[in-house]
């Protein structure tokens, strides 16, 4: 199960797409629901923690608006995490809360920028444009590895190691 | 404000099925009795409650019909005050526009994912002949007949 990266981040389509082929969607979702559902935040829905302007300042300076900081700490750990990433050009509705032009460019480029696979496709706007984005998408879905050895596992062969350094 | 559990989860289930409606999947959770907040929408459902739980029952009502049924997380509960449009005064939620014209697209959506799977099934009959099994029998007498 590879951890995919999908532009627009909070898209139904492709995070469904992506969860039926088996893989894990990186989606704003979720890291919107930590933070509207931790109890030490003291006043949300201004969700914003001394930490987060901290982590949007590792990938836009200071300089940059506060808006794609802001955005940024929230995007920007998920950058981290990708493994592979679909990113679909000219989306319907790119406004409201993901409409940052500057933050949306920024995103993409980090992508680019990471190495991982990344196929990059259009909105489909008829029936016959949606069935190539499909196949694209599931062929693209397909080829990524399925299985990855557990990172939780790694703990448990390292308690050995202690062990034997303290003997 | 509506108790906020930081354990639970919450899932749109975006309905664009012609045979199956909102109020049919509603009405599928409801008889599953699983432990369950249930929103009915336009759309189709949102669903609230421990992972455990909102993972069974999407699943469940996803093979409703698998291809026509769409699932998105959502960060916020369902009737969350922050959220709601009772509280906020009316008008769309924060969010709903994309989803809107995300499922516009969704009939096209599902129609693809119909040929990609027929196609699959072609491929695997394909590689063996052999004879019709009941079960697929009944399968596509099922499906013929729900035309």
């Amino acid at each position: 199960m590879a951890k995919v990266f999908i532009y627009p981040v909070n898209s139904l389509i492709l995070s469904d797409l992506v969860e039926r082929f088996e893989h894990k969607p990186l989606t704003m979702m979720n890291q919107v629901r930590e933070k509207v559902t931790n109890i030490s935040l003291d006043s949300p829905p201004i969700n914003i923690t001394p930490e987060d302007p901290k982590i949007g300042l590792r990938y836009a300076a200071v300089e940059v608006p506060a808006g794609v900081r802001g955005r940024m700490s929230l995007i920007g750990p998920l950058i981290e995490e990708t493994e592979a990433a679909i990113i679909v050009e000219n989306p319907p509705a790119n406004f409201g809360c993901v409409g940052c032009n500057r933050t949306n460019e920024l995103m993409k480029y980090l992508v680019r920028d990471k190495g991982v696979p990344v196929l990059e496709v259009k909105y489909p706007e008829s029936d016959e444009d949606a069935r190539d984005f499909v196949n694209k998408i599931a062929a693209f879905l397909e080829s990524l590895p399925e299985e990855k050895p557990d990172e939780d596992e790694k703990p448990v062969d390292e308690e050995p190691a202690e062990k034997e350094a303290e003997e | 404000m509506t108790e906020i559990k930081q354990n639970e989860i919450t899932k749109y289930i975006v309905i664009s099925s012609d045979k199956v409606l909102p109020a049919d999947a509603a009405m599928k959770i409801y008889e599953s009795e699983f432990p369950v907040t249930v929103k009915e929408t336009c759309f189709g459902l949102i669903v609230t409650g421990s992972k455990e739980d909102v993972l069974s029952v999407v699943e469940k009502i996803q093979q409703m019909d698998k291809n026509h049924i769409f699932i998105k997380d959502r960060g916020f509960p369902a009737g969350d005050e922050r959220r709601c449009r009772a509280s906020r005064g009316g008008g769309p939620r924060p969010g709903f526009h994309f989803l809107r014209e995300e499922v516009k697209m969704l009939p096209a959506i599902g129609a693809a994912l119909d040929e990609l799977e027929a196609k699959e099934s072609v491929k695997e009959k394909h590689k063996e002949k052999s004879r019709l099994k009941v079960s697929d029998l009944e399968k596509i007498i099922e499906e013929e007949l729900a035309r």
